[in-house]
């Protein structure tokens, strides 16, 4: 079972290499222009859609898609770094962040040929924003217990029901939307679920209402669907092959540098507070959370590395990103300790550094629940891993 | 990229499995199965990987000899592999011939002087040093920062035995009186790059061992029956077992990256004690959690000296002391990013 566990040692290639110097201008270009502040976790939105709009004009956004579609044809390893880039500068890209991730790459695989070609272009350009329907009031991890209801009519489909957790939704494009178009069978519960696209802002019959998070951000919507009729064509793959169709979907979702990221500012930060000469004791633990972020990033790499051949490697995100969530979670907790017992010893800090620091570690604090329940909890990444393993 | 070869790899893990299979070792108290399994080894070239044949090695490259020295983790071997495969390589940067034959191993010896062409002073803590019939030793050669290498017979040292915690020879060599067989100049900064090519090898053993941990701890709860059903239909061992991969995933990924860079001659210093250093933290934090998980799965049965689990685990917890623990490999890798400041700890990791 272990025998499928593999993360070989990839590097970037040169060209790779190359396109994070262009990165880097642009994004330097960019916070020149105030268009953004990479030191402030506090920033209201990172909803942007005319710097989206820039993105896709260098061809940064579909960058692996084919070029009949508006990509680039470019490879994983490029994209990788384009995407840490982006996560590390805190630039605005959740204009266009979902639909390049992962809604994109289901319309390639499971959308007719004239919605690809009337979208996919204008994913590339930054001009859609894309939202994911999943979870419900009463499912969530448990994705096949899904109720919204999708019937078919005269025409198309007919849909009634409530997503909840819709990230973004208020100023989505589309939604890429799970329903269920059959009951489940009694042998098969994940029978009876479908993917379709939403067109949120042109579709009669759905209300979209804010749901505030804990960190007192609208990221969170409800959305409600009253007998909405989507067009018969906007059906995604097979009637009732949504669970197939959303696993290889997660594998892309999975093991990304947004898994590991999320909270890197701290810990730029503590080193900042740390000075120059650092007692032996904070070096140390400076040097664990630093090997463990190198190997981290070494492991997405390396999945990342097996994307580019083709392969579906469920189990090595799964892992990559159980462990990169746990350790951007914890990071906050480790990074405070550390700093509280700098302070206590007398070490020098200069007064900005701190405050920075302080900042930084309230907003990572109270983000941090959020970070092993998004995009699959810590328990069903588990779950996922446990399978892999033979267990299940 | 240069890869690793699989017929090597293969040759080795059929040759562990069918000569040291860690339950029959478990099993029998002496160790018969060590001469045998060490002439195999030697007949296959695989105690001299890396050094070419000029110098009487097998030429067979970097990678290849870490990838055995993974399988012997796998199969928690214990045998002087990793010191005849380092001193080797020593012997070669001093452009001396390798004796024909030989378990060799390996001290740093910080005390250890030359006089004319008599040695004196002790190396602790040398593995397996009562079973090879060499010692390969790097002094201080009086001139500021280079050094020696000095190949001695051990037959000409006195011995005072010493264990780690898996019970593996790790002995006390007074070299006071023996004259080497030969001695060598090596190149600047060899010490260094000594510590980074064991701690690599240490790293590879460990996520061999890691590999096997999980796949025995998996197969254990396959197998065993508890509330009428195997227990690992349950969520609870389920979830340590995804932790457990998740470890022996990171080491994986750690061990490798680290030889890949030392196998790639176009490495920077600063990458490789990156990845170094990041190998030998992150395979020696996974060692003590692995263990610990893999023992919980196995409950009693598994803190028997009868069960094969403690062959793995405690070598894994003296494999992470040597080479330098997290703690020495952290505390410097922490002060060279404090050193270069906060703004350049993301184009230092990227960089490499």
């Amino acid at each position: 079972m272990s025998q499928a566990i593999q993360f070989d040692a990839k590097r970037l290639p040169p060209e790779a290499e190359a396109l994070r110097g262009e990165v880097r201008a642009f994004l330097a270009e960019e916070i020149a222009a105030g268009i953004f502040d990479p030191h402030d976790p506090n920033s209201e939105s990172r909803f942007n859609r005319e710097f989206s709009q820039r993105v896709g004009a260098r061809g940064w956004i579909g960058m692996t898609w084919p070029k009949h579609y508006g990509g680039q044809e470019r490879s994983y390893l490029e994209r990788y770094v384009v995407n840490e880039e982006l996560l590390l500068a805190r630039a605005p890209t959740r204009a266009h962040f979902t639909a390049d991730r992962q809604s994109g790459p289901v319309l390639m695989r499971f959308a007719s040929e004239s919605i690809k070609t009337h979208i996919l272009p204008r994913i590339c350009r930054g001009e859609l924003t894309f939202c994911i329907g999943m979870s419900e009031p009463d499912s969530g991890s448990d994705l096949f217990a899904a109720k919204t209801r999708a019937e078919k009519v005269a025409g198309g489909w007919r849909i009634n029901g409530r997503k909840l957790w819709t990230s973004g939704a208020h100023r989505a494009d589309y939604m890429i939307g799970l329903f269920r178009t059959s009951a489940p069978a009694s042998d098969n519960r994940r029978h009876g679920l479908t993917q379709f696209l939403v067109p949120l802002k042109t579709t009669d019959g759905i209300t979209i209402r804010p749901v505030i998070n804990a960190a007192r951000r609208h990221d969170f919507n409800e959305v409600v669907f009253e007998d909405a009729l989507l067009p018969e064509d906007h059906q995604l793959g097979e009637v009732g092959g949504a669970w197939r169709q959303a696993t290889s979907e997660l594998a892309y979702e999975r093991s990304g540098s947004e898994r590991f990221l999320e909270t890197i500012h701290v810990l730029i930060e503590l080193i900042r507070t740390l000075g120059t000469e650092p007692h032996v004791r904070d070096s140390a633990e400076l040097g664990k959370l630093i090997a463990e972020l190198h190997t981290l990033r070494r492991m997405s790499i390396s999945v990342a590395g097996m994307l580019a051949d083709g392969k579906e490697p469920v189990v090595e995100s799964s892992i990559v990103k159980d462990l990169g969530t746990n350790w951007e979670q914890a990071l906050p907790e480790r990074a405070r300790n550390l700093a509280a017992l700098g302070s206590l010893s007398g070490a020098p800090i200069s007064k900005g550094s701190r405050e920075q620091f302080e900042a930084e570690l309230a907003f990572a604090t109270v983000i941090a629940p959020k970070l092993t329940i998004q995009g699959g909890t810590r328990e069903i990444l588990r779950g996922i891993i446990a399978r892999g393993l033979g267990l299940r | 990229m240069s890869k690793p070869e699989q017929l090597i790899i293969d040759t080795a893990t059929r040759l562990f499995e069918d000569m040291a299979d860690p339950q029959t070792v478990n099993n029998e108290d002496e160790l018969n199965w060590r001469e045998p399994l060490w002439t195999e080894l030697e007949a296959l070239g695989l105690t001299r990987t890396w050094v070419c044949e000029t110098y009487g090695g097998a030429g067979a490259g970097v990678l290849n000899g870490f990838e055995v020295l993974r399988a012997a983790g796998k199969f928690a071997v214990s045998l002087p592999l990793a010191e005849t495969l380092m001193a080797g390589w020593l012997l070669e940067q001093a452009g001396l011939q390798l004796p024909p034959s030989g378990a060799m191993t390996i001290a740093s010896g910080v005390s250890v002087r030359l006089n004319g062409d008599t040695l004196a002073g002790r190396a602790d803590a040398v593995p397996f040093a009562r079973d090879c019939q060499y010692l390969v030793v790097v002094i201080p050669s009086g001139v500021a920062r280079s050094a020696q290498v000095v190949l001695a017979a051990v037959a000409n040292c006195t011995i005072v035995h010493g264990e780690n915690l898996a019970g593996e020879a790790r002995d006390s060599v007074d070299l006071t009186g023996a004259h080497p067989v030969c001695v060598g100049e090596l190149p600047l900064g060899i010490r260094a790059q000594l510590d980074a090519v064991g701690a690599v090898a240490r790293s590879m053993q460990m996520a061999g061992a890691l590999h096997a941990l999980l796949d025995i701890s998996v197969q254990y709860a396959a197998e065993r029956v508890a509330f009428e059903r195997p227990i690992g239909k349950f969520q609870a061992i389920q979830h340590n077992l995804a932790r457990l991969a998740g470890e022996f995933a990171a080491a994986n990924a750690a061990a490798n990256s680290a030889a890949y860079s030392l196998s790639d001659i176009s490495s920077s210093e600063q990458a490789l004690f990156i990845e170094i250093a990041s190998a030998k933290v992150r395979t020696g934090q996974a060692a003590h959690e692995g263990a610990m998980i893999a023992h919980q799965v196995h409950g009693a049965i598994g803190f028997t000296r009868e069960h094969v689990l403690h062959r793995f685990s405690h070598r894994l917890w003296s494999w992470r002391d040597e080479y330098g623990d997290e703690n020495t490999w952290a505390s410097r890798l922490g002060a060279t990013f404090a050193t270069a400041g906060a703004d350049q700890m993301w184009p230092t990791l990227t960089a490499i």
